[in-house]
């Protein structure tokens, strides 16, 4: 059994067998693309309170193949700023430090961490921060965050949210930092190609991740990718990257899908606030401002 | 012999850089930076420090100054902050972990006034909230034990027999801003004081392992007993590292506890940090008058030193103590940890005197007071607030 695994999953695998995330959760198959994106790196992970280190498992094993710090909630950023300090610090000239990767959900992201988070942006420090978000605290068991979209019902929105989720790639766009993206674990190409290129860039690089999560989002577990996928196509969560703060590029055009496809398969907008047109409408204002944005950069 | 005239906060940023400085040699220092006043100038001062191989990092809050030397330790790297009052109950989630991690991070800490209301005279108050969260804390009693005492935690935080953090504590502005002599130390003396900063559990690619995940009860039961006994291994070995101190520096630097003509005294006056300055000289004006009275300053506070507080107070009539804090509800801290470490013992009665609280000046006629109070009593009764307005 251990060789297969070994052949199936090779040296590389970020995210070893035998964790306890629950079946189609979008963060395990992220953890996965992640590990295949930075096979060969060395790098280690600074994980806050979330699933993200429940997926650890319990001490002293650890379902990571790589060293992970486990942070207070708000402060993955700040401890990930030490660890990439003394790695700089402890550089040969020509050689490139490991890299460090934050790994939060959007409960550390865009609410309790995002003093600590905004502090590490604005000093441009030399790390990876990805969010997996899954719109929802996960780990106490699906309440709002404020990436939680309106009209989701989560068990503090139980009539459906009324707030409109934060715009956390423009938070991070108006931080000017070198590198900001967002990935889909239904495009594991561009997943690949940009973290990829994130690792060639120095300073503060954010990567935004939708993440489905079948026990919050009250979906079946086996169209997890399947909905991701909608979310792209319909405009919901486009696919693209800012550089600079500035240069925005889209990398995956919606194709005219419905947003009411990706919606309508999901119980928690089954509530009586999720007005069809509102979210109809709100999707693809949203795509229409990216797309003015994009325009902004010349064309090559 | 380097004497200046420096206050406690200069005292303090010059250990503290210097140590850092001391790790160039290995991985380097990390210093994540937040103001408060009074602390702000200790801070500043290591900002402007030239390290070889060092960063200060100015971040946006105590709880991520904290944050980053956590980080930087587990990669390491010798790390130090510095804070006081609600910079310190601000990163309170923090200073918990440092110590849960075992990981030997050094903090200056000028004791401030908890707000509300907001005033930034002296009161321990801020840094006994941390009485339970396993770091080894030392009350400082002049600038010149501020500098010694943070070389001291160094070595006494990265001894492998230890790992714990350090706190050394001192005084707002009656120590932090007023000038004295203070001999300070030497690069040269501090490479020869620290051995290179080694963090036997730190991050390690060929060994991946998670640092604080999720641990059931027996684990933690068992990571909760080993906090315990290295705190316990803090009193014998803090003597062998003051006795490297006395090597390298040519000078004393007070322990755990100092005590003032206790041999042949009835009463007793416990204090701590500035005031027991104060109480020694009331004792030499009682001594003068014939009275056996004498004084303990308490410098370590966690781990507590009961044991020699029990010898030093044995024969002994009465006790009062002096207590610049106040834990709601129950008085003065230091007096519950004597009170509990004198229990069952027979003689002494401990009567806590409640002084200073908030910043006000405790004068020599107001321990004065202490001592006539302490001395007509017959047992102890409920805490005495000394310094009230008529
Ligand atoms: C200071 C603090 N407050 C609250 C918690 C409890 N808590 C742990 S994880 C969590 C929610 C995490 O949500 P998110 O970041 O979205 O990650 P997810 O669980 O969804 O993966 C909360 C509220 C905590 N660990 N620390
Ligand atoms: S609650 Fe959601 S994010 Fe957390 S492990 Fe389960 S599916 Fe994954
Ligand atoms: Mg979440």
């Amino acid at each position: 059994m251990s060789v297969a695994r070994a052949e199936l999953f090779g040296e590389e695998c970020l995210l070893r067998p035998g964790n306890t995330n629950c079946g189609g959760c979008g963060m395990s198959v992220a953890l996965t693309m992640l590990g295949r994106a930075l096979a060969g790196e060395s790098y280690s992970l600074v994980i806050p309170a979330c699933c993200g280190i429940v997926t650890a498992g319990a001490y002293p094993t650890t379902s990571y193949n790589v060293p992970v710090i486990a942070s207070t909630f708000a402060s993955a950023p700040a401890f990930a700023s030490g660890v990439a300090a003394v790695n700089d610090l402890n550089c040969e000239p020509g050689e490139h430090p490991a890299h460090v990767i934050c790994w939060a959900g959007d409960g550390g992201t865009y609410d309790i961490g995002i003093a600590t988070l905004s502090a590490t942006a604005e000093r441009n420090e030399n790390l990876i921060y990805i969010c997996y978000d899954n719109e929802i605290y996960g780990n106490t068991g699906g309440q709002r965050s404020s990436a939680t979209p309106a009209a989701a019902r989560t068990t503090t929105t139980p009539g459906g949210k009324s707030e409109r989720k934060k715009d956390i790639i423009g938070i991070m766009a108006a931080h000017r930092v070198p590198y900001a993206a967002t990935l889909s674990v239904a495009h594991p190409e561009d997943f690949r190609d940009k973290i990829r290129r994130a690792l060639g860039i120095d300073g503060f690089r954010f990567f935004l991740i939708h993440a489905p999560c079948p026990t919050g989002w009250k979906t079946e577990p086996a169209e997890s990718v399947e909905l991701v996928r909608l979310a792209v196509r319909s405009g919901v969560f486009p696919l693209y990257e800012v550089f600079g703060g500035e240069d925005y590029r889209i990398n995956v055009e919606p194709d005219g899908t419905d947003p009411l496809e990706y919606y309508g398969r999901q119980r928690r907008f089954a509530g009586e606030g999720a007005d069809p047109e509102a979210l109809r409408h709100a999707a693809q204002m949203r795509m229409e401002r990216l797309r003015n944005l994009a325009g902004r950069r010349p064309i090559d | 012999m380097n004497m200046q005239l420096v206050t406690g906060n200069h005292a303090a940023g010059h250990s503290l850089s210097l140590a850092g400085e001391a790790n160039r040699g290995a991985r380097g220092a990390v210093c994540g930076i937040y103001p408060i006043t009074p602390q702000t100038e200790i801070v500043e001062y290591v900002a402007r420090f030239p390290f070889s191989k060092g960063r200060v990092i100015p971040v946006e809050s105590e709880h991520s100054a904290m944050g980053v030397c956590i980080g930087a330790a587990l990669n390491g790297a010798r790390a130090f902050t510095a804070s006081s009052a609600n910079g310190l109950a601000y990163m309170a989630e923090n200073v918990l972990v440092a110590a849960f991690y075992r990981l030997p991070i050094v903090m200056a800490a000028v004791n401030r006034t908890l707000g509300p209301p907001w005033n930034i005279w002296a009161d321990q108050g801020d840094t006994l909230m941390f009485r339970d969260f396993a770091w080894v804390q030392f009350y400082c009693d002049s600038n010149q034990d501020v500098a010694d005492t943070a070389l001291l935690a160094f070595r006494l935080a990265e001894d492998p027999r230890i790992l714990l953090p350090v706190m050394v504590c001192m005084d707002a502005f009656i120590v932090s801003h007023t000038s004295m002599e203070v001999e300070l130390a030497s690069q040269e003396q501090v490479d020869r004081f620290l051995p290179p900063c080694s963090v036997p559990h730190r991050l390690d690619p060929q060994h991946p392992v998670t640092v604080g995940g999720m641990a059931f009860p027996p684990e933690t039961l068992s990571q909760r007993m080993e906090l315990d006994e290295a705190l316990r291994r803090v009193p014998a070995v803090l003597e062998e590292h003051r006795a490297e101190f006395r090597e390298v520096f040519g000078r004393e630097v007070c322990g755990a506890v100092d005590s003032y003509r206790v041999a042949d005294a009835d009463r007793i006056v416990i204090a701590s940090g500035t005031i027991a300055t104060t109480v020694r000289d009331v004792v030499d004006e009682w001594r003068a008058r014939g009275e056996n009275v004498g004084m303990i300053r308490i410098k370590m506070f966690q781990p507590f030193p009961g044991r020699e507080i029990r010898s030093l107070c044995a024969g002994v009539a009465k006790i009062g103590v002096v207590d610049r804090n106040y834990a709601a509800g129950t008085g003065g801290i230091f007096c519950h940890e004597v009170r509990a470490n004198l229990q069952g013992q027979d003689g002494p009665f401990v009567q806590g005197y409640l002084a200073g609280v908030g910043g006000g000046d405790v004068v020599p006629g107001l321990v004065d007071e202490i001592m006539a109070d302490l001395s007509c009593r017959t047992a102890a009764g409920e805490a005495v607030w000394k310094g009230v307005e008529p």
